[in-house]
């Protein structure tokens, strides 16, 4: 059964044991529908916290990566319920907590209160959701919160002062502090003003802030943890499977 | 899908004729609203600001209109059509932007955000487009006020209206083809929204039609009402009485609710919305939107979408690229789902037939996307006998030619 605590207190005990929170994202049925459920069980034995993603036809804050792996995998013919099923089916074999990140529509085509409850079901405890902004958040945060999950709020670099204390009050589960404002999948490469950006949000904030946005290899995620409670990886790790490569060693290095 | 909403249709209705939407929310009614990535919100809070202050604010109307006047060419003409009236047994007359600068109505707006953007001290605009009317206009009013303007545009779009692409380069603009998504008007939308989440402080996007987070579709709507402002009066002096139908073509719908918002109070006038029919009726082979389309949000609104039952946006089809959109403004939403616009359909066919016609009866060559409008009002004109009718000339055909020379040629 999913909670938005459970994510909570699996970050804070890893951060306990003197680790950084390592969080993968991965595009669910991307490269290929049969693999979905194994890359799941792989996965959540690395990470402490696993983030799926739902594809969308109109994903309009990601870059190429992920817009290529949700297009993919809609071609591949995932939807929902079929991603909700899969998960189901191998829940006892999940080892970390699980996260939803998916626009808007395809949560208000499932129907707000069913989504709650097979969110909670299947062992996802929160949602991000790139296009929904606190001030048209309350219907879906009411369904979430309703069965103990949460959402998951974005800071940016490009947040103010007064809109973070009010983001990271609404937030459950952690803070997805967004480290460059873009769409996922830079190259960029951290800015060393992240430092303070992300010591301001940790002093706003009670749950853990964990970053997101550019993050490739161990020393991105050696310098986030040096500030932040977790790393997410997105893009980096989606290429790593869409080139078949050992995304798994992948991940294992990032430690 | 179910429309979520206080309130009932009769309430709604009142709260139209009272001129209420959009509220504080940015909602018309059900519909509306602002979904947008965190990262802009700061930029949409700066945006909506400008907007309430410049909006109200004399002198930058006075401006504006001033551009309006001298450099647009307005007021456009009123052109009563007696050989198509003769025909079709109607009273017909046409509004026409076509007569605007740059050959559509896509201009009014442009001008108006291209100096809201100056005075709100941007350093770079973008712009989305699917027919290249809107890009043409955001180049020339960019390069009248004095701003860098980066255009996005489907790569399916850039091979069906090439000669709009050259015109925008021409102007100064540089044109980015878009390959993600349907390679049209929607990917184009979601491309200039990353673009400008890459630089939030210092982009200003125009955006294009009716549609997209709040305050857009308001925004909007008060620089292209000046279309049925002006048609208004003109009817009154020129046909000495208002007409008994308007018909207006609607993709984003623009140009429709920039005719449609100032006689929405004169409740005696019937107005029609036309979407493109495309090839027919079934999912993915038309933009018929509002017909046969589910509420759900797309691209920053709530508003009536073409998805599947997953929520997955579909893909379109039609032969106008303009028209060619999965969703459409939020206030067409509510105007139909109070009633007070009824909208309609018309095939790829039907708008390439009335094309042909309004050309032979009246040399006016019309853009695809406003033929669709001419063979709603045909067909209704031929079911109602002696009626006046009004139709939105959105804009004219000459970009067409590429399309419109296979048409001929039987290919």
């Amino acid at each position: 059964m999913g909670s938005y605590k459970e994510i909570e207190t699996a970050i804070n005990k890893v951060n306990a044991s003197g680790q950084t929170a390592l969080i993968p994202f991965f595009t669910a049925g991307y490269p290929c529908l049969d693999k979905f459920s194994s890359d799941l069980i792989a996965i959540s034995e690395i990470g402490d916290v696993v983030e799926i993603g739902i594809p969308f036809s109109d994903p309009m804050a990601d870059g190429m990566t992920i817009q290529r792996s949700s297009h993919q995998a809609l071609q591949n013919g995932v939807n929902l319920k079929w991603i909700f099923n899969q998960i189901e089916s191998v829940s006892d074999q999940i080892q970390a907590p699980l996260v939803m990140m998916s626009y808007l529509n395809p949560l208000l085509a499932f129907g707000y209160e069913a989504l709650a409850k097979r969110a909670k079901s299947v062992g996802v405890g929160c949602f991000i959701v790139p296009d929904l902004p606190l001030e048209e958040s309350r219907d879906l945060r009411t369904a979430l919160e309703s069965m103990d999950l949460g959402l998951i709020q974005l800071i940016t670099p490009a947040t103010p002062k007064q809109r973070m204390i009010e983001l990271c009050a609404a937030s459950r589960g952690f803070i997805y502090a967004v480290t460059m404002t873009g769409i996922t999948g830079s190259e960029q490469g951290l800015a060393s003003s992240l430092k303070n950006y992300l010591d301001q949000i940790i002093a706003l904030s009670k749950t853990p802030v964990c970053a997101g946005f550019g993050v490739r290899s161990a020393k991105d995620v050696k310098m986030i943890g040096r500030h932040a409670a977790g790393a997410i990886v997105g893009s980096a790790l989606v290429e790593a499977m869409e080139s078949e490569s050992d995304y798994i060693g992948f991940l294992k290095q990032l430690r | 899908m179910e429309v979520n909403f206080n309130g009932n249709k009769k309430t709604l209705y009142q709260s139209v004729l009272a001129d209420e939407f959009p509220d504080e929310m940015g909602r018309f009614g059900p519909f509306g609203g602002r979904y947008i990535p965190e990262t802009l919100v700061p930029a949409f809070t700066a945006l909506e600001a400008g907007v309430k202050q410049y909006l109200n604010d004399p002198k930058f109307i006075q401006e504006w209109q001033g551009e309006l006047n001298n450099w647009v060419g307005r007021p456009t003409a009123l052109t009563f059509a007696p050989r198509l009236s003769a025909s079709w047994g109607a009273e017909v007359w046409l509004k026409r932007e076509d007569l605007a600068h740059t050959g559509a109505h896509k201009i009014n707006n442009a001008i108006g955000q291209a100096l809201l953007a100056k005075k709100l001290g941007a350093k770079q605009v973008i712009a989305e487009t699917g027919a290249g009317q809107h890009g043409v206009a955001s180049a020339a009013a960019c390069a009248r006020v004095g701003l860098p303007c980066r255009v996005f545009m489907g790569a399916v779009d850039i091979q069906r209206q090439a000669p709009n692409v050259d015109r925008m380069r021409q102007l100064g603009a540089e044109v980015c083809a878009v390959e993600s998504g349907d390679k049209t008007l929607r990917a184009a939308i979601d491309e200039a929204m990353r673009d400008w989440v890459s630089d939030p402080g210092d982009i200003y996007y125009i955006i294009g039609s009716a549609v997209g987070p709040h305050p857009y579709p308001y925004l909007v709507r008060e620089f292209q009402s000046v279309i049925g402002r002006e048609a208004r009066k003109q009817m009154l002096e020129q046909a000495n009485d208002l007409p008994d139908a308007v018909f207006a073509c609607v993709g984003g719908g623009s140009n429709a609710i920039g005719l449609f918002y100032p006689l929405v109070n004169d409740e005696g006038i019937k107005l029609i919305g036309v979407e493109a029919g495309g090839q027919g009726s079934g999912l993915g082979k038309n933009a018929a939107t509002l017909a046969t389309g589910v509420p759900g949000v797309l691209q920053g609104a709530y508003t009536m979408v073409l998805q599947d039952s997953d929520g997955q946006v579909q893909e379109t089809q039609s032969v106008s690229a303009g028209l060619d959109y999965s969703g459409v403004g939020p206030e067409h939403a509510l105007l139909q789902y109070i009633g007070r616009v009824r909208y309609e359909s018309a095939t790829d066919e039907e708008a390439l037939e009335a094309l042909s016609e309004l050309c032979m009866t009246e040399g006016i060559l019309t853009a695809l996307e406003t033929a669709h409008a001419f063979a709603a009002a045909k067909k209704w004109a031929l079911k109602h006998p002696g009626k006046r009718i009004l139709i939105g000339n959105s804009g004219r055909g000459d970009k067409d030619m590429a399309t419109l020379s296979k048409h001929i040629r039987g290919l």
